[in-house]
């Protein structure tokens, strides 16, 4: 019998270099896969980690599928770090484009360039509601924002495809379930000509400044982080846990209804049945293999994007599905969390339990279940 | 050889990574006999204990039982060979009755009935005061004790363990329980006793054994030493005497009125009609056992419960009942809980940050916060109260217990309070720290700040208050000037009876 003992004090080292043995098992296990697949694993792992790399276009692209996944995590790193469970940023992300593309679809021929910005703040204004659903339930009625937030993702889902099947069904769009072509004005503007990377790469790097700066360096994000490390310590020091409650959830849903409106108004143009990409599950990922720390994060958003754009390459070169984007993904979480884990714990054998045990007592509470009976070597004494 | 030990331990070693917990410890106890078993907080006793009960297996060594070389694999395997114990913490199921909980324990051949009916009988013989049908909940911390060493005495038990014993108790209930102890010993059973109270291993115990960070440092008849004599035995040094002046109190800083608070907990305790008063200072101290409101009536004045009603706690004329942890900062409470780590700090933390939690000196305009006034204070409180740690970058759980202690109370003394309220300055925490911290609040006290402590342990009362109030059921005594005070009188008040005492109505 296997059992888990807590080693006496974590290697440092370790805990940083875990997210790197876990992305060198995840590699390991993804060439076994393509073997078993009868691709040739070289080509296959070219297709995940260096055709995204590869050119200027490349990276740019990377670029635009990693913004929204460092933008997302970045707000659920100080979720997480509150200890306020909100894995519902993909329903953020979605009301965020819905709100945004509501906004864009005002703006007339005679718009101006500078109408992008309240587009994706209505983008954020719409996350942050979104979330509020879930601080407002979690504050009045104690209910789990893990279930809540989960849960309103689907609803999202739900409520842009009513738009899209209904009200804001483009008149002139054949019956297709989408929108208008969002008018050139709302378009976020692109850094360079020719490529599709835009501002949103820019107000993410900003963004994890920000982060930065409020986690480590003022009162407020302190505040937060003792209110899930020691809820205890937050009650004693009297920081609010209510006021951690909502400011995580709120910051957390602005930053996937950021994500959301720079996506509609950006790279899709247009509100779809596919706007959900997956993003805010994604994001979960990216948070927790960037060790919710905001530089972390900007490595593992652009390794999560790699995923990305290998499984749409192995699609098209290698013949693939698509979803081995969702294994890889799968993979580098459950080496992480198994890296994590046993660089906390190690494992130890124990003598298997005996079938002739006698009756447990109530003081063996205090004793390990595992260790619970055995057989005695030498009763003579007795 | 005439007859064989009934316990023998020979060179027993157990190594946790960080720390050897026991170095080649033997013992002998003779069937008959009470051992005292005596050493600091992480001396290495309980892991001893552990493993003559099997909970925890050695990493070498024997262990002989009647002169026969036995190997305990589980608790199960010592209640065999009859071992019982009593822990220090309960196992207790609240919501069941004392009958159900000590039969949850047994074999199943028996009936709830015939438990209860033997309940009756063991605690008829040894004189254990326990109604078998009353829940949990209901009873007295001491009455639960009497719960679990009914539980054990069932089993009839030839080695009898109990790990600190006394700490729940009043000084007539350690009376009683020694009694009970001395009649179990008459009848054969070996009875190996927990301690750090030396008062009462000399009092109790025909043996002991002396740890010191997990080795023997002697072995003594107790009744012939004296408590310095153990203590070096204990500690390396004999306990440094603190200089008491006599106080000269000032204005009332604290003054608590009728404060009244239903339960919040359905197992907690419900505070009523609290009345006292604080004076700037005076140290004034709280004692009770443990779990008779102490918890409760210190969050409401720490603000950590602020469903106090107003006007029932006032500091310095200003009603502070529904003030948050923070606003009564500001006018100067300070307070140190009980729990060091979780409470009084955040464990993974650095100690640097662990100051935000009560010190704002270092938070900006706009909340921007500086690092490096942060580093410099905890750097100080080091310095300071002769915290042992890597530096202000150490994480508060990398700390002992009494180091991690001196920083916490360094850290609200260097607040300068006006009002500083303590509980349990010294749990757990080794005896020259202890020392330490207790001179630091008479200092305090001397400076003119109000003192307020809660503490289990009478004998630190004594040393350090000028007045002693004391907490049962709930309720809140007169208080009484320490020098006016006998052990046995605060004892008796510990069991909530002082409403005989006329005379002492002031509150």
């Amino acid at each position: 019998m296997l059992k888990l003992e807590a080693r006496a004090e974590p290697s440092r080292a370790m805990s940083v270099a875990s997210p790197l043995i876990a992305l060198a098992i995840t590699v390991v296990i993804g060439t076994v896969l393509f073997v078993l697949l009868g691709k040739d694993p070289l080509r296959g792992l070219a297709v995940f980690f260096i055709e995204p790399v590869k050119s200027v276009y490349a990276l740019t692209e990377l670029a635009v599928k990693a913004t929204p996944l460092l933008l997302i995590a970045l707000g659920l790193a100080l979720c997480f770090r509150s200890n306020v469970w909100n894995i519902g940023a993909e329903g953020q992300f979605i009301v965020g484009a819905i709100a945004a593309s509501g906004v864009a679809m005002q703006a007339t021929a005679t718009t101006g360039g500078w109408f992008f910005v309240p587009v994706i703040v209505a983008g954020m204004i719409g996350g942050m509601a979104w979330a509020a659903i879930v601080a407002l339930l979690r504050d009045r009625f104690n209910a789990n924002e893990i279930l809540v937030s989960l849960m309103l993702v689907y609803v999202a889902e739900q409520l842009l495809n009513y738009l899209v099947y209904g009200p804001w069904k483009d008149p002139q769009g054949y019956n297709f379930p989408q929108t208008i072509t969002f008018l050139k004005a709302t378009q976020v503007p692109k850094l360079f000509a020719g490529y599709r990377v835009n501002v949103g790469a820019v107000i993410a790097l900003f963004s994890v400044a920000a982060f930065w700066l409020l986690l480590f360096r003022t009162y407020a994000g302190f505040q937060l982080q003792v209110g899930g490390l020691a809820p205890a310590a937050a009650r004693y020091a009297g920081f609010s846990s209510r006021k951690a409650l909502w400011s995580a959830l709120l910051l957390s849903g602005g930053m996937a209804g950021l994500a959301g409106g720079l996506e509609a108004a950006g790279p899709l143009g247009q509100l779809t049945p596919h706007v959900p990409a997956g993003y805010g599950f994604a994001a979960i990922i990216v948070a927790f293999v960037g060790r919710l720390h905001p530089i972390g994060i900007v490595f593992s958003a652009i390794l999560m994007s790699m995923f990305y754009i290998g499984g749409e390459l192995a699609q098209s070169r290698l013949g693939l599905p698509k979803s081995l984007t969702g294994v890889f993904q799968g993979l580098l979480l459950f080496t992480l969390l198994a890296c994590d884990t046993l660089i906390a714990y190690r494992i130890r054998r124990q003598a298997p339990r005996s079938t002739t045990a006698p009756p447990p007592a109530l003081d063996d509470a205090t004793a390990s279940p595992v260790v619970a009976s055995a057989a005695l070597p030498a009763r003579e004494g007795t | 050889m005439t007859t064989p030990f009934r316990l023998e331990l020979v060179e027993i070693s157990k190594s946790y990574p960080a720390v050897k917990a026991n170095d080649r410890v033997s013992l002998r106890v003779a069937a008959g006999h009470i051992h005292a078993v005596l050493g600091e907080n992480g001396a290495g006793k309980s892991t001893l204990m552990k493993i003559i009960y099997g909970a925890v297996r050695p990493d070498a060594g024997e262990m002989r039982w009647d002169g026969q070389r036995v190997e305990v694999a589980s608790p199960a395997a010592a209640r065999a060979l009859g071992i019982a114990m009593v822990y220090q913490h309960f196992s207790l199921f609240d919501t069941l009755t004392a009958a159900e909980n000590v039969w949850l324990g047994l074999d199943r051949s028996f009936s709830l009935a015939e438990v209860t009916a033997r309940i009756r009988t063991v605690a008829g013989e040894y004189g254990l005061d326990v109604d078998p049908l009353r829940p949990v909940h209901t009873l007295s911390v001491g009455e639960r004790q009497r719960v679990e060493i009914v539980r054990a005495l069932l089993t009839k038990p030839r080695l009898l363990i109990l790990d600190e014993p006394t700490s729940v108790l009043t000084p007539q209930a350690v009376q009683k329980l020694f009694v009970t102890l001395r009649q179990l010993a008459n009848e054969g059973c070996a009875v190996l006793y927990i301690s750090h109270k030396l008062d009462e291993i000399r009092a109790l115990c025909h043996h002991c054994t002396v740890l010191r960070a997990g080795r023997v440092t002697g072995e003594v008849d107790p009744t012939r030493e004296t408590n310095a004599s153990l203590s070096r035995l204990m500690i390396g040094a004999e306990p440094p005497q603190l200089q008491h002046r006599e106080s000269r109190p000032g204005p009332v800083v604290l003054a608590v009125r009728n404060l009244t608070l239903a339960k919040e907990d359905p197992f907690g305790t419900g505070l009523e009609g609290i009345s006292f008063d604080v004076r700037a200072g005076e140290v004034v101290g709280i004692a009770g056992v443990s779990g008779n409101g102490q918890q409760e009536l210190m969050a409401a004045i720490s603000g950590e419960d602020r469903r106090a009603s107003p006007g029932s706690i006032r500091l310095f004329e200003h009603d502070i009942a529904r003030a948050s942890p923070r606003r009564r900062r500001r006018d100067g409470l300070h307070f140190v809980p009980e729990e060091r780590l979780g409470r009084g700090a955040v464990p993974t933390l650095s100690l640097a940050q662990n100051t935000l939690l009560t010190r704002t000196r270092a938070v900006g305009p706009g909340g921007w916060l500086r690092i490096g006034d942060i580093e410099a204070l905890a750097a100080s409180l080091i310095k300071r109260f002769n915290v042992k740690a890597g530096g202000p970058g150490s994480a508060a759980k990398s700390l002992s217990g009494g180091n991690l202690q001196k920083f916490i109370v360094g850290r609200e003394i260097d607040a300068q309070p006006k009002l500083l309220v303590v509980s349990q300055p010294t749990w757990g925490v080794d005896v020259g720290a202890a020392a330490q911290i207790r001179g630091e609040l008479l200092a305090l006290r001397d400076a003119g700040c109000a003192v307020l402590v809660v503490s289990e342990e009478l004998d630190e009362l004594f040393e350090i208050c000028d007045r002693l109030l004391v907490i049962a059921r709930g309720r809140v005594s007169p208080s009484v000037a320490t020098r006016e005070a006998t052990v046995e009188r605060i004892g008796e008040w510990m069991s909530g009876l002082w409403a005989a005492e006329p005379g002492h109505a002031e509150a």
